[in-house]
């Protein structure tokens, strides 16, 4: 194993210094790297759980270890360099190599050869080579120049793969910049303004799904909604994106979309990776045979079925792929659809609502996706709340008289024909995208006036889309509430009743 | 996605941004080192690119490589506005032109390698998997783990030749971009 010894004047791999007969090859290594521009860089050493007992330390292998440490290392001042990436904490997630264990010393290398050592090279400098390997292509390093350079161009290399994006862009820089963009030039097709909340919303979830990583599409999050009573279940991240991939697709299908085809996943893994293009939506021929249920709870739990494998990477493609196509289709249709339905099996809301529905949807989800995982996660903007505020409250008679005619309320109520006046309640809401509604309570068609208040309720608008987000509980929902306390009862349980899963 | 900006469409420039946000508002940070300079870099650029969207050549490059390049001229002039009113040193400005040179072909490398190699990478880099893993992930055998990964290092590093003609086909410096 011990080969010749490259010049150090060189500034590149200087190798085997000590000459004590190679018994101590990675240290060797290690205690290369003058002064020249190029150093060797050790990869972080992988955890090998269950094995450590049967290995000699390895010099330099632990965050905080030093090299001074190793054999003979005393003449020079070592080179210790950090790890091509910031040192992590052993992470339960990582695929252990069970195989890799076999008790290996510094003299007894394992018996790679040549080629082998030098097709690990890549492997090597991305720190993701067995522990045996590491210490074979460190000591083998120490011998061979081709291969040592190789090393240290391949190492350098690793150093510019994170050097790729911003990870932490303000959310409210894309705004600005449109905003900035459309003031230079107009659009001549633009985006409705009933769906700009969606476009923002969607672009928001999108960016905290990329600052997650792929690590977290099984984390657990708890989605909670009103159904008679508060229901609360727990979800995966993968699923909740599925969710919003099947309720998206209905407001897709009343535009006329083709129906996201369901296939089983992908073998190639470049695919499942969400690398590689993804495969077109098939035409036409998947409306007939599986159409999908238009509820969209029982349409979710299709989506949940067949995207069961699906990665996440793939899910958030897939997701993300039909919000631009919602936006860029509506933004075609323009505002004449705006008031045509959308239909969702057992109710409708036309385009201008459901678009902001959606957007509703998809903040509630991405709050939920970032409570579970502890992410800070803002409220929509200024001009977005106001819209999603607006849909609930003008929501609220609707559902009153829904439930009414369930027998779902207490309050008394009089017959009072569509257009004359009814008893009122005044609904204030503060904060951003607040405002006063009054809401006639004993029939959506009766006109609300100040003149028959008889109950009047502040909220924070936050509070107030939490309560039709279904997750505040109507009795706890912070409000200030002054007169007919069933009345305000039975509106603060409609709001709830708002919410779906 | 060209013709999608240049007919107007509004929900094309929205998407403009979702794809290339990151990497622009990157880009000019890693120039300027400053917040501020890159929201600002941000909003030129896509106010250019929307404004001129004739201005991109399909011939010579992805238009990735084009909105970065774009980004490097417009964070250099920026930072050489800097250097104009004397609040940086001539040294560390060009010392940091070189590094996002440097940078900006490593991104179009990556993003312009073939699919399985950059999968490859990928896997082992941002998911720490170790080779094996990743070939299993992969649907590969290990030595094709280890020559993906290799190979795909091996062309990155091609980043760190500026000289190199063949490092970075399409890919055009912002000093000779600027003339």
């Amino acid at each position: 194993m011990n080969g010749p010894v490259h010049g150090d004047e060189d500034g590149s791999l200087s190798a085997g210094r000590g000459g004590d007969g190679g018994t101590n090859g990675p240290a060797d290594h290690r205690r290369n790297g003058p002064g020249g521009g190029r150093r060797p860089h050790i990869p972080a050493q992988r955890e090998q759980h269950g094995s450590s007992d049967d290995l000699p330390p390895v010099p330099g292998a632990g965050a905080g270890s030093s090299a001074g440490s190793a054999a003979g290392a005393a003449e020079a001042a070592p080179v210790r360099l950090d790890p091509p990436e910031p040192p992590t904490p052993p992470d339960p997630l990582r695929r252990i190599d069970p195989g890799a264990s076999s008790a290996v010393t510094s003299d007894r290398v394992p018996p790679y050869d040549h080629g082998t050592l030098k097709s690990l090279l890549g492997a090597w400098a991305l720190a993701a080579c067995s522990r045996d390997e590491t210490l074979a292509v460190e000591v083998h390093l120490t011998d061979c120049a081709g291969c040592a350079d190789e090393a240290l161009r391949l190492r350098d290399a690793v150093g510019l793969l994170h050097h790729e994006e911003s990870l932490d862009l303000d959310p409210l820089l894309r705004a600005r910049v449109l905003e900035g963009c459309l003031g230079r030039r107009p659009a001549r097709i633009p985006v409705p303004e009933w769906a700009g909340p969606y476009d923002a919303e969607a672009a928001r979830l999108d960016a905290l799904l990329r600052d997650l990583g792929d690590g977290y599409w099984t984390a657990p999050v708890r989605l909670q909604w009103f159904d008679g009573a508060p229901v609360s279940r727990e979800f995966t991240v993968g699923q909740v994106i599925a969710h919003l991939i099947a309720v998206d697709g209905l407001v897709g299908r009343a535009l006329g979309l083709p129906q996201q085809s369901i296939e089983p996943p992908a073998e190639d893994a470049t695919d499942r990776l969400g690398l590689a293009p993804m495969r077109p939506v098939r035409l036409g021929e998947t409306t007939e045979e599986v159409e999908l249920p238009r509820t969209p709870v029982a349409r979710t739990a299709a989506h949940w079925a067949v995207h069961r494998h699906l990665p996440g990477a793939t899910l958030r493609l897939l997701w993300r792929e039909q919000s631009h196509r919602l936006v860029r289709t509506v933004a075609f249709a323009g505002e004449g659809v705006a008031g045509l339905p959308v239909d969702y099996g057992d109710f409708e809301l036309a385009f201008h609502d459901a678009f902001v529905d959606r957007a509703f949807e998809c903040w509630t989800h991405a709050t939920d996706i970032a409570e579970a995982v502890d992410y800070p996660y803002e409220k929509p903007a200024l001009g977005h709340m106001r819209q999603i505020v607006g849909l609930a409250a003008d929501k609220l008679p609707g559902a009153l008289a829904a439930r009414r005619r369930a027998g779902l309320t207490t309050s008394a109520s009089r017959l009072v024909a569509a257009g004359s006046p009814g008893r009122s309640l005044l609904l204030e809401i503060e904060g951003d995208g607040g405002g006063e509604w009054w809401l006639p309570l004993d029939s959506p068609g009766a006109m609300a006036s100040p003149d028959h208040q008889v109950a009047h309720v502040a909220m924070d608008s936050v509070e107030f889309c939490q309560l039709t987000a279904g997750h505040v509980v109507p009795e706890r929902a912070a409000a200030g509430k002054n007169g007919d306390r069933a009345a305000i009862r039975d509106v603060l349980y409609a709001a709830a009743s708002l919410s779906r899963l | 996605m060209q013709q999608r900006l240049a007919r107007g469409e509004e929900a094309a420039l929205g998407e403009l941004y979702d794809r290339y946000a990151s990497l622009v508002h990157g880009l000019a940070h890693r120039v300027t080192d400053d917040d501020d300079a890159a929201d600002q870099i941000t909003r030129e650029v896509f106010g250019y690119v929307w404004e001129n969207p004739d201005a991109y050549e399909p011939r010579d490059g992805s238009l990735r490589s084009w909105i970065a390049a774009l980004t490097q001229r417009h964070a250099v002039h920026r930072l050489r506005q800097y250097e104009n009113r004397g609040r940086t040193n001539p040294d560390l400005l060009e010392a940091r032109v070189r590094e996002a040179n440097t940078a900006a072909r490593a991104d179009f490398i990556v993003t312009s390698m073939p699919a399985p190699l950059r999968a490859a990478l990928e896997l082992a880099y941002r998911e720490r998997l170790d080779y094996r893993a990743a070939a299993a992930d992969l649907g590969v055998s290990e030595d094709e783990a280890r020559r993906r990964l290799r190979l795909g290092l091996q062309l990155l590093s091609t980043a760190m030749e500026p000289d190199d003609p063949s490092g970075a086909p399409g890919e055009r410096h912002p000093e000779r971009g600027a003339r």
